[in-house]
C-alpha cells in the first residue's frame, strides 16, 4: 500500500468513527467527580498549553474568577499573586477529555455536562456556558452565576438527567440544524428542544419546588444553554478519531487567546500552534475592535466535528451576532466541503438541499487549496474583568496546518 | 470564411470567466460585463516545499 493509499484509508476510518458517534447526555456532575485527572489547585483552560506569563487578559481574568469561586483567594489581588507565583497549576481541557467555552476555565467544584458517546463508550465533559466569567469577568455578579449553577441549576438538572436515564443528543441536534441552529453560537432551537424534553421530568425529579422553578426559568431563558451540550457532544464524537495511524484528519481546534492550536489524528498528542487571530465581527454597544482580545475558546470543537461554520449556511439568524450576509454564510458551508473527507449522513443543511455537513477536516486539503476552516465565535475583551463584548467570524492561521503537514511528512515519509 | 460561432462571439457582448484574483473580475463587472468568478490559488499558495510534500501525500 502506498502512503497516499494508507492516508486515504486512515481518513475514511476517521470519518466512519466521527459519523458513527452517538452522543448521549448521561450526567451533570462536579468536575472533581468526572473529569479525569482533576485535582485541587488546578485550573483547566481552553486551547493549547499556556502559562500565566503568556496568558491573555480575558483568560487571566477568568482564572482570577476561579480562584475566588473555589475560595483559594480572598480577593482579586491575592488571586493574581497566587497565580503569578505558580501556586495554581494550568492544564488544557483537551488533555482531560473536556472542553470549555471562551477562557474555558474549569476547577474541581465547577459542574460539567457529561456526554457519553454510546457508539464507542468514551465520555467528554463541558462546563456551563454563560456570558460573564468565561469572558474574564470576576465580579461578584459574574461569580453569582457560577454559584447558582453549582448550587441549584446543575444539581437539579442532574436529578432529571439521571431519572431520564440520559438524553439522546444526535436526533435533537439533527432536528435543531433544520430549525436554523448551527450548534456553535446559534443554539436557540436546540436549547428550546432540550428544555421542552427535560421540563416534565424536572418537575418530578425530587428537588425542592424553589430549585425546580429556578432551573426551569434558567433553561427556558438561556439562549446559549445548548452550546455546552454541543461542545461536550462534539468532543465525545471526535475523541475516538484520535490516534489513527497515518490519518491527516484534524481532531481538535482550540484557542487560548494567545495561540491557536490544532491536533491531528495521525500525530496524536502534538499541538501545532500559531498566534491567535483577530475576530472580524460585530460589537455590543460601547465596545470597538481596539478593545477586543484575540480568538479564544475550545468551542471550535463544533467546527471540528462539522457544525458551526461548516453548517452556518443553514443558520442565517446567527448573522445578527457575527455580521456578514446569508450568501456569504452559504459560501462558507460550501467551502468547507473542499477541505473535508466526507459528509454527515445525519446532520443535514436544508438551505443546501439537505446535503450533509462537511466532516473531517483534512490538513492536506487545507494546504492544497489554501482554505482554512470557518469559525463563528464570541469576542472577549483584551483586559481582565469584562463580560462578552461581541461576536464574529474567524479563520485559523494557515501556519498551524503548515506545521502539522510538515511534521506529518517527517513522521510518515520514508 | 469565418466560422459562424466565432462571428457570433465577436458580435455579442462577452461574458468573462475570472480565475484567481477576484479584483480583476470586479473591474470588468464595474465596466458592465458579466463575470463568473472561479476561486483558485496555486497549490499550497505557491509554497514550493509544501507543494512537493503534497505531491507525496495527496
Amino acid at each position: 500500500m502506498t502512503l497516499k493509499e494508507k492516508i486515504n484509508a486512515a481518513n475514511e476510518e476517521a470519518l466512519r468513527r466521527i459519523v458513527a458517534a452517538n452522543p448521549v447526555l448521561v450526567d451533570v456532575a462536579p468536575a472533581s467527580e468526572v473529569v479525569p485527572g482533576m485535582r485541587d489547585k488546578l485550573i483547566l483552560h481552553s486551547g493549547p498549553p499556556v502559562t500565566w506569563e503568556r496568558m491573555c487578559g480575558a483568560q487571566r481574568g477568568a482564572a482570577i474568577g476561579m480562584c475566588l469561586f473555589e475560595g483559594w483567594a480572598k480577593d482579586a489581588a491575592s488571586a493574581e499573586r497566587m497565580l503569578a507565583q505558580g501556586e495554581i497549576a494550568f492544564e488544557p481541557n483537551h488533555h482531560h477529555a473536556t472542553v470549555g467555552p471562551m477562557a474555558g476555565t474549569i476547577t474541581k467544584n465547577m459542574w460539567v455536562w457529561v456526554v457519553q458517546n454510546k457508539a464507542f463508550g468514551n465520555r467528554a465533559q463541558c462546563r456551563q456556558v454563560e456570558s460573564f466569567q468565561q469572558f474574564g469577568d470576576y465580579s461578584k455578579e459574574a461569580l453569582s452565576g457560577l454559584q447558582k449553577w453549582r448550587d441549584i441549576w446543575a444539581p437539579t438538572l442532574r436529578a432529571a438527567v439521571r431519572k431520564m436515564d440520559g438524553v439522546m443528543l444526535k436526533p435533537l441536534i439533527a432536528r435543531a440544524l433544520q430549525m436554523g441552529d448551527e450548534m456553535h453560537n446559534r443554539v436557540v432551537a436546540s436549547s428550546s428542544i432540550f428544555a421542552n424534553a427535560i421540563a416534565p421530568i424536572l418537575v418530578d425529579c425530587g428537588r425542592s419546588k424553589e430549585d425546580v422553578v429556578a432551573t426551569l426559568y434558567y433553561i427556558g431563558n438561556h439562549p446559549f444553554l445548548f452550546l455546552g451540550l454541543a461542545m461536550a457532544a462534539g468532543k465525545a464524537a471526535m475523541d475516538p478519531a484520535r490516534g489513527i495511524e497515518a490519518s491527516t484528519v484534524v481532531t481538535a481546534m482550540a484557542r487560548n487567546g494567545t495561540e491557536f492550536g490544532i491536533q491531528v489524528s495521525g500525530l496524536d498528542g502534538e499541538w501545532f500552534t500559531a498566534p491567535s487571530p483577530r475576530v472580524k465581527g460585530l460589537f455590543l454597544p460601547g465596545w470597538k475592535d481596539a478593545d477586543a482580545g484575540a480568538d479564544m475558546g475550545d468551542s471550535a470543537i463544533t467546527e471540528t466535528v462539522g457544525w458551526g461554520g461548516a453548517v452556518i449556511g443553514g443558520a442565517p439568524g446567527i448573522l445578527t451576532f457575527t455580521g456578514g450576509t446569508a450568501e456569504e454564510a452559504l459560501g462558507f458551508s460550501r467551502e468547507m466541503r473542499n477541505i473535508s473527507v466526507g459528509r454527515s449522513p445525519d446532520y443535514l443543511i436544508p438551505a443546501l438541499n439537505f446535503e450533509g455537513a462537511a466532516v473531517g477536516i483534512d490538513i492536506r486539503k487545507v494546504m492544497q487549496t489554501n482554505t482554512v476552516p470557518v469559525i463563528d465565535t464570541a469576542i472577549a475583551h483584551k483586559e481582565p474583568g469584562h463580560s462578552i463584548i461581541g461576536g464574529g467570524i474567524v479563520r485559523p492561521p494557515l501556519e498551524c496546518f503548515k506545521k502539522a503537514l510538515t511534521r506529518f511528512g517527517e513522521k510518515y515519509k520514508e | 470564411m469565418m466560422p459562424m460561432k466565432l462571428e457570433d462571439l465577436l458580435r455579442t457582448k462577452p461574458v468573462f470567466v475570472n480565475v484567481g484574483v477576484r479584483s480583476f473580475g470586479d473591474s470588468l463587472r464595474e465596466a458592465g460585463y458579466q463575470v463568473i468568478h472561479v476561486d483558485w490559488s496555486p497549490p499550497a499558495g505557491g509554497d514550493q516545499k509544501m507543494a512537493e510534500l503534497l505531491d507525496d501525500l495527496l
